[in-house]
């Protein structure tokens, strides 16, 4: 247990010597680029931690990315590699939108209704290329990608569909207010909120952004994840599987059918965010251009994390703060978004590499102790 | 020093006091107002790199740069739901005034015009039903450069036919394309219009194929008023040795050879104005302006010269004394255009 601890308290002290390691590297990027990097530091700092309304949008920017996170670090459990993640947000934000429109229930079912169609849809989608690969042993990677394509082009279609479509917009129509999650949504614009708002200045900052309970929904679904995978039959199967298939098939674990289950969980996951997006942000789905990235994003968030569902938490919340913050040095100090990425980039590499330290470190302690290799 | 660093734990406490220790200076460093007026502007998901308005409006910031040396910046959306967040954050940066590039923002910014009363804020492509005293629309008379450029193509077709790719089916595009048509019928009663819409701002495979559609049909120039989807149309111009007509902006650049003339909305021109305004004190706040050829605003493009003949130019010069004088007036929607035919006997 001793020993435990110590491995833990030393990992911890990786994980901020690399974040430390990629402020610095970051730091030269900028430097080269022509930009003082104490300065965008300076307000990247500020950009989070300097208004309440900050905090609050940096907890909605960092809500779908910690779910996506952990969609992907859950299937990377089982030994899959879920690229899909971003087609099913798609799916579930896709679900959800049709569903918070058509149906119309007292909130107390109208969101729980909504919020489970999205999930079931995405798990859905996401289940799709787990049977692909159980059946017929097609890569999750070459469908899952394909199935991000897909999600995209139908989402496009649905909103286009008349009946749905907005008139003369991009986009569909907003859900149901019944089925909104924004706290406090009406009353933040009554008289009596807009009166209590100014007079209390911290609580109107926090509540100026679209802030809403998907936060307390993701980190729900952290402990769930958590307890399905360390205290479930089904949890000591489904990392069996992703140990060794093999091993796991001789221990008379059903492997194909534990990838499907592993596949359309992870799927519902991300979903979820989708589902969360809408009922909190954006109210309605549009045409997407290209893929707006959460889905990506979770596949970084999920190898900072370690591809623990607490690890998955903080790092989300690192990361969408980054995101978040790293976009305000364009205005601030006229960076063009390629120098913002570059660094971000940068910072995000070296916070998924603190194995590396360890490994170097392990290997030092080694020969120290006349061990050699 | 080194000795207390031997301690492992030290060592850890020692970088948690740097890391904490960063964070007070930066607090620290306040930001120094400086003088002179500020003005920035927050870009629609296409960027700042997008061929089309969002560039146009970042050149004419740049040019109340040099100018006027107004402090300018930008602030790119990869996403729509970052409209909102990017707003506040250049409110909180302290500028003059905030521009809002595109009608996708449209709702966003009226919310923040209501938040920030004490705030100026502007939008390009939004007229609002009631404006905030904080706030201006900006629209642009599309339908007379489009009446021009039509008018070129039906000068300049040999086939007889011409194509037309739309964006999305919505009143903003279909100006651009009845507008069209009439400058077309206008100069050419007997000429043939293809007509069709992408469904889409983004997607410029599919312009490359309904314009490779309409060439085979025997089109020989196509105008698009499609965002990305007409660099695809003008790619496909390029492949085939066609003509296409470029939109927003002077495309000509995209393909010296094909892009003979654009249909130009002066983003810049209004941004600039406006720019110039507010440094003297006006801001016409609460009210719609439109822009129209008139003062500039709309125009088609300097290039134009490079590829229609100069006799061609100067019936779109005589054109463009009667739109100005409201001798001729370029139809905006079906009805309209079918009126125009009437009276025009065409």
């Amino acid at each position: 247990m001793i020993i435990n601890n110590k491995n833990k308290l030393k990992n911890i002290f990786f994980v901020l010597l690399s974040i430390l390691m990629g402020f610095i590297i970051a730091a030269f990027v900028l430097k080269v680029g022509g930009f003082d990097p104490f300065e965008a530091y300076k307000i990247m700092f500020l950009g989070i931690f300097s208004k309440f309304s900050y905090i609050s949008y940096t907890i909605i920017k960092s809500t779908p990315i910690i779910l996506t996170g952990l969609s992907v670090a859950f299937a990377f459990k089982t030994g899959l590699f879920n690229i899909g993640a971003e087609g099913q947000f798609i799916a579930g934000a896709t679900a959800t939108a049709v569903a918070g429109y058509f149906l119309n229930f007292p909130s107390f079912i109208q969101i729980p209704t909504i919020l489970l169609i999205g999930a079931l849809a995405a798990a859905l989608w996401g289940g799709l290329a787990g049977f692909l690969k159980s059946k017929f042993n097609i890569h999750e990677v070459i469908s899952t990608i394909m199935l991000n394509w897909i999600a995209l082009y139908l989402q496009n279609y649905i909103v286009m569909l008349p009946g749905f479509r907005k008139p003369d917009t991009e986009a569909s129509y907003d859900i149901n207010a019944s089925g909104s999650i924004t706290i406090l949504e009406d009353w933040k614009y009554s008289e009596v909120g807009v009166a209590f708002t100014d007079a209390h200045q911290f609580i109107g900052d926090f509540l100026r952004p679209p802030f809403n309970a998907g936060i307390f929904i993701a980190l729900i679904a952290a402990i769930i994840i958590y307890y399905i995978l360390n205290k479930t039959t089904l949890g000591y199967e489904l990392k069996a599987v992703g140990f060794n298939k093999h091993a796991a098939e001789y221990g008379g674990i059903n492997v194909r059918r534990k990838m499907i289950t592993s596949m359309a969980i992870s799927g519902a996951l991300a979903g979820l965010a989708g589902s969360l997006h809408v009922m909190g942000v954006s109210k309605n789905i549009s045409i997407l251009a290209t893929m707006e990235g959460y889905g990506f994003d979770g596949i970084a968030v999920a190898l900072i994390g370690s591809n623990s569902p607490i690890g998955c938490v903080l790092s989300g919340f690192l990361f969408g703060g980054l995101k978040y913050s790293g976009a305000k040095i364009q205005s601030a100090m006229e960076a063009p978004s390629e120098v913002i990425n570059i660094m971000i980039g940068v910072i995000v590499f070296f916070m998924a590499i603190p194995k590396l330290f360890k490994i170097i470190s392990e290997f030092k302690l080694k020969k120290k102790d006349g061990r050699g290799e | 020093m080194l000795h207390f660093l031997k301690s492992k734990t030290s060592k850890k406490v020692f970088v948690f006091l740097f890391i904490i220790s960063l964070a007070p200076t930066l607090i620290l460093a306040a930001q120094n107002k400086e003088k002179g007026i500020k003005i920035g502007m927050v870009t629609d998901v296409g960027g700042i790199n997008d061929q089309s308005f969002n560039q146009s409006a970042w050149e004419g910031l740049k040019r109340a740069k040099t100018e006027l040396s107004i402090k300018v910046s930008y602030q790119e959306s990869k996403q729509d739901a970052d409209y909102a967040s990017n707003l506040e954050t250049l409110t909180d940066a302290k500028n003059d005034l905030i521009w809002g590039i595109g009608f996708k923002m449209g709702d966003k910014i009226l919310a923040a015009a209501k938040q920030n009363p004490k705030q100026k804020y502007a939008i390009i492509d939004v007229a609002f039903e009631k404006t905030p005293a904080n706030l201006i629309g900006v629209l642009f008379k599309s339908e007379e450069p489009c009446f021009l450029v039509g008018y070129i193509a039906g000068k300049m077709s040999k086939t007889g036919t011409i194509g037309f790719v739309g964006g999305i089916k919505v009143p903003l595009i279909q100006v651009f394309q009845y507008a069209y048509m009439a400058g077309a019928k206008y100069a050419n009663p007997k000429i043939k219009i293809i007509d069709q819409y992408a469904e889409s701002f983004t997607d410029a495979a599919k312009g490359k194929a309904m314009a490779n559609q309409m060439f085979k049909q025997g089109a020989d120039i196509i105008f698009a008023a499609a965002g990305s989807v007409g660099d695809g149309v003008i790619e496909a111009a390029k492949e085939q040795n066609r003509m296409a007509i470029g939109v927003d902006r002077d495309q000509n650049s995209l393909a010296p050879d094909n892009v003979i003339t654009s249909a130009m909305k002066r983003v810049d021109n209004a941004i600039f104005n406006i720019a110039k305004d507010l440094q003297k004190g006006i801001f016409k706040g609460g009210t719609t302006i439109t822009y129209s050829l008139k003062d500039g605003g709309v125009d088609i493009a300097p290039t134009t010269s490079k590829h229609v003949p100069a006799s061609i130019l100067k019936e779109v010069d005589k054109l463009k004394t009667n739109i100005i004088s409201g001798k001729l007036i370029a139809p905006t929607k079906e009805s309209e255009y079918n009126k125009f035919l009437k009276v025009h006997k065409l």
